[in-house]
């Protein structure tokens, strides 16, 4: 339970419904920990594990009347999580640290941990559906009714045992809906906003976070500066380094030309940043590794999915196909823009989720 | 549900007594006890009472008694009450936060600290704290019982050599204080600490121990209260309950309830340790206050132990209750020498004067149980048995 309007309501549905529950919130981050460090504000209003969302989440549990307890992840969140997040970012990559923090805290230790307490299942308030194929033996997993809400993209990484644990009990629902339920329970958290940013990342200023936090580890920033090319491998300027930029992005290049420039490539290894013309943007294949399948064992015959390739993508038609143990290529039928290296590539048949893996 | 409570080193229930005692405080007699009149003369009278008992409970003088309003007041009265910029402090690694922060606190405004660590059953050598004098020692504190393990220090030892070597010497003894009989004399503090509902008096009081002559500064202003060493009108209810939680203290001595109590908790952990595997006492064998068992189960995690056994309807934590929610393994713990992965597979019993065998029955039953689940369910716990095994 994170305080907000979409655990508040699942807790809520599930005790009206008379299962037994225990609420149970993640301490992730210590919202105060960087204050002060790098130009970190010394008083930071962080969006999850705030003693304001956990005082949300105690009064609903109080509220509809169910155990409730604050466990603390904190060590696993900064291992698995926050030391990725930052290390992608200065390999020139762009993580998703949601993904991360489903596969390794959400559905892992907590998991373990829910089940230790006594618990058969652990609910959350993603929007996805869970179900059980008895065709294929297989669990699966399928975008939610609410389309707008979807977040099967984040939890590709799921394995046939954790589905198996988990209950969605908002996938058949809309964010209205839901927000209905929550008044209708009277519970505080009905009229929350809706968190968008990465949770311990203030302000969404991510490369501040990454300053801070490598101040805070005694760790220089590693030297990643170099040289800002056109696609032509002429150079256009200088960079201060790869964590600062994002393939796709527009702004803060430092550079000023006559037509607008994008990141088109960052290069890890000799720290050039490739600039380039909105349509060098588009490319028809990509190659994702660390794969985790769903609703098949594996894909050994080329399948014809639909990919996401980031959240906010309407999922592009191709064919995928295995080019070694642990790598798939995708090929789309149209050019997709900005298909970028440390996001993940989703496959769907449909509305369900075939499997996925870190686009490279 | 049916509910078990071996958390007494967290609070304690108010016993009934105490209680009794309390109420015509808060209504009836509800005087200012500094007021000249009839209704301030009632509660005065209550005041001065209280005052004795603490004063027979700690083996003072009743003028050597300051009500506060706990513990955490107690020992940061006597930490900044003594101690001025340019000073050094000697202190354990083990001691409450109460304790702690205050002399992290001290080294920002300019107090020198060194802190002593303990050995392999949590105990401060007074050897160390000799050698740790330095011409500008101003003060020594040194808890009496930790209160997570529930461990006694050799306060006797370091008492001749903060007098030898002519420095204040505090104890915050609030883990102690109704547990073990307390003497100051034969501590040979200047400055001892307790607060009323570790022993079955409410939250909110509690008091401290300031031996004549010491130069006290205070740190509330307001009026001459207490002697002018701490300003505030008394609270006069929590002060009767904790005269009263003390005189029961007393009583208790006399019958040896505290050999009972020993021998509760002693049957606990005998049972606990034969009925889990990889299982042992922290501090088992220096000398511990009765109602104290740390045990660590080795490859769970205390958390989820300290959860699943509430929801069975047993009480019991991590540690310190002001830790919760903390990521460190407790300092305590791990400054014994425990490894982090140990310090949070351990648990805190803690018995208070309401439990009764029957729950120790409970406890006995449960315990295991639920370890065993929390084992079947443990990555770590699977790596070992491997390890084991080949």
């Amino acid at each position: 339970m994170s305080g907000g309007v979409d655990s508040s309501a699942v807790a809520a549905l599930l005790r009206a419904e008379g299962h037994t529950i225990v609420g149970l919130t993640m301490q992730l981050w210590n919202q105060r920990r960087l204050a002060g460090h790098a130009g970190m504000p010394e008083s930071v209003q962080g969006r999850c594990c705030s003693i304001d969302d956990v005082y949300d989440a105690r009064r609903v549990a109080e509220k509809i009347n169910i155990p409730y307890y604050v466990v603390n992840h904190e060590a696993r969140f900064e291992r698995d999580v926050v030391k990725p997040f930052v290390s992608e970012y200065l390999a020139g990559r762009t993580p998703i640290p949601c993904s991360l923090c489903n596969n390794f805290l959400k559905f892992d230790e907590f998991l373990v941990m829910a089940r230790q307490i006594g618990a058969e299942k652990i609910a959350t308030g993603h929007y996805a559906r869970v179900s059980y194929s008895e065709e294929s033996g297989r669990w699966l997993l399928q975008r939610p009714v609410d389309r707008a809400k979807d977040q099967t993209y984040f939890l590709f990484g799921l394995t046939q045992e954790q589905l198996s644990r988990t209950l969605f009990p908002l996938g058949g629902m809309t964010k209205a809906e839901v927000r209905e339920i929550a008044r209708q329970h009277g519970l505080a958290s009905a009229e929350k906003p809706e968190s968008q940013e990465i949770c311990f990342v203030p302000g969404g200023d991510y490369k501040r976070f990454i300053e801070a936090y490598l101040e805070e580890q005694g760790e220089a920033l590693p030297d990643s500066s170099g040289e800002l090319v056109a696609t032509d491998g002429a150079t256009l300027g200088e960079h201060a380094g790869v964590h600062n930029f994002t393939v796709g992005q527009r702004k803060g290049l430092g550079i000023a030309t006559g037509s607008p420039l994008y990141v088109i490539q960052i290069n890890p290894a000799d720290h050039k940043v490739v600039l380039g013309k909105d349509e060098e943007l588009f490319s028809k294949t990509l190659r994702a590794r660390e794969l985790n399948w769903i609703s098949v064992e594996d894909v050994r015959e080329p399948m014809r999915v639909s990919v996401k390739i980031r959240h906010r993508h309407e999922p592009a038609m191709a064919w995928i196909q295995k080019s070694c143990d642990d790598e798939v290529t995708g090929t789309f039928d149209e050019p997709q823009r900005a298909i970028t290296p440390g996001q993940a590539a989703v496959f769907y048949d449909g509305e369900i989720v075939v499997g996925g893996g870190w686009i490279v | 549900m049916r509910r078990i409570y071996f958390d007494n080193n967290a609070t304690t229930p108010m016993l009934p007594e105490v209680r009794a005692a309390m109420e015509p405080y808060f209504a009836e007699h509800f005087g200012n006890a500094s007021s000249i009149h009839h209704h301030g003369q009632e509660t005065r009278f209550a005041v001065e009472k209280a005052r004795d008992s603490l004063a027979k409970l700690l083996g003072c003088r009743a003028s050597e008694i300051v009500f506060t309003s706990g513990g955490t007041e107690g020992d940061n009265l006597g930490i900044f009450g003594v101690v001025q910029a340019g000073d050094h402090v000697i202190t354990s690694t083990i001691e409450h936060h109460a304790v702690l922060f205050s002399c992290q606190r001290l080294q920002e405004i300019g107090v020198a600290v060194s802190y002593i660590p303990v050995n392999g059953q949590g105990l401060v050598d007074p050897e160390d704290v000799k050698r740790a004098l330095r011409p500008n020692t101003k003060l020594i504190s040194v808890m009496m019982a930790n209160n997570e393990t529930g461990v006694l220090q050799p306060l006797e030892e370091i008492g001749k050599i903060a007098a030898e070597a002519d420095v204040y010497f505090h104890t915050d003894a609030v883990q102690a204080a109704g547990k073990v009989p307390i003497e100051v004399n034969r501590i040979g503090c200047d400055l001892l600490s307790i607060s009323g509902h570790k022993m079955h008096a409410p939250q909110g009081v509690g008091a401290t121990y300031v031996k004549k002559g010491t130069q006290l500064q205070p740190m509330l202003y307001g009026g001459r209260h207490e002697r002018q060493r701490r300003a505030g009108t008394e609270n006069v209810a929590g002060i009767v309950g904790l005269g009263k939680a003390a005189e029961i203290a007393l009583h208790a001595f006399e019958r040896g309830d505290d050999l009972k109590m020993a021998t509760m908790r002693d049957q606990l952990q005998i049972a606990l340790l034969s009925a889990a595997e990889a299982s042992g006492v922290n501090g088992a064998a220096a000398p511990r206050v009765p109602n104290t068992a740390n045990i660590y189960f080795d490859s769970i995690e205390g958390e989820a132990l300290v959860i699943a056994l509430d929801l069975k309807g047993l009480a019991v934590s991590t540690g310190a209750a002001c830790s919760s929610g903390a990521t460190e393994p407790s300092h305590v713990l791990t400054t014994m020498g425990l490894s982090p992965e140990r310090a949070r597979a351990s648990i805190r019993f803690s018995l208070g004067k309401q439990n009764t065998e029957e729950e120790i029955d409970f406890a006995i039953c449960a315990v295991p149980q639920t370890v065993a689940r929390l084992r079947d369910l443990s990555p770590l716990w699977k790596k070992k048995l491997l390890a084991t095994s080949c």
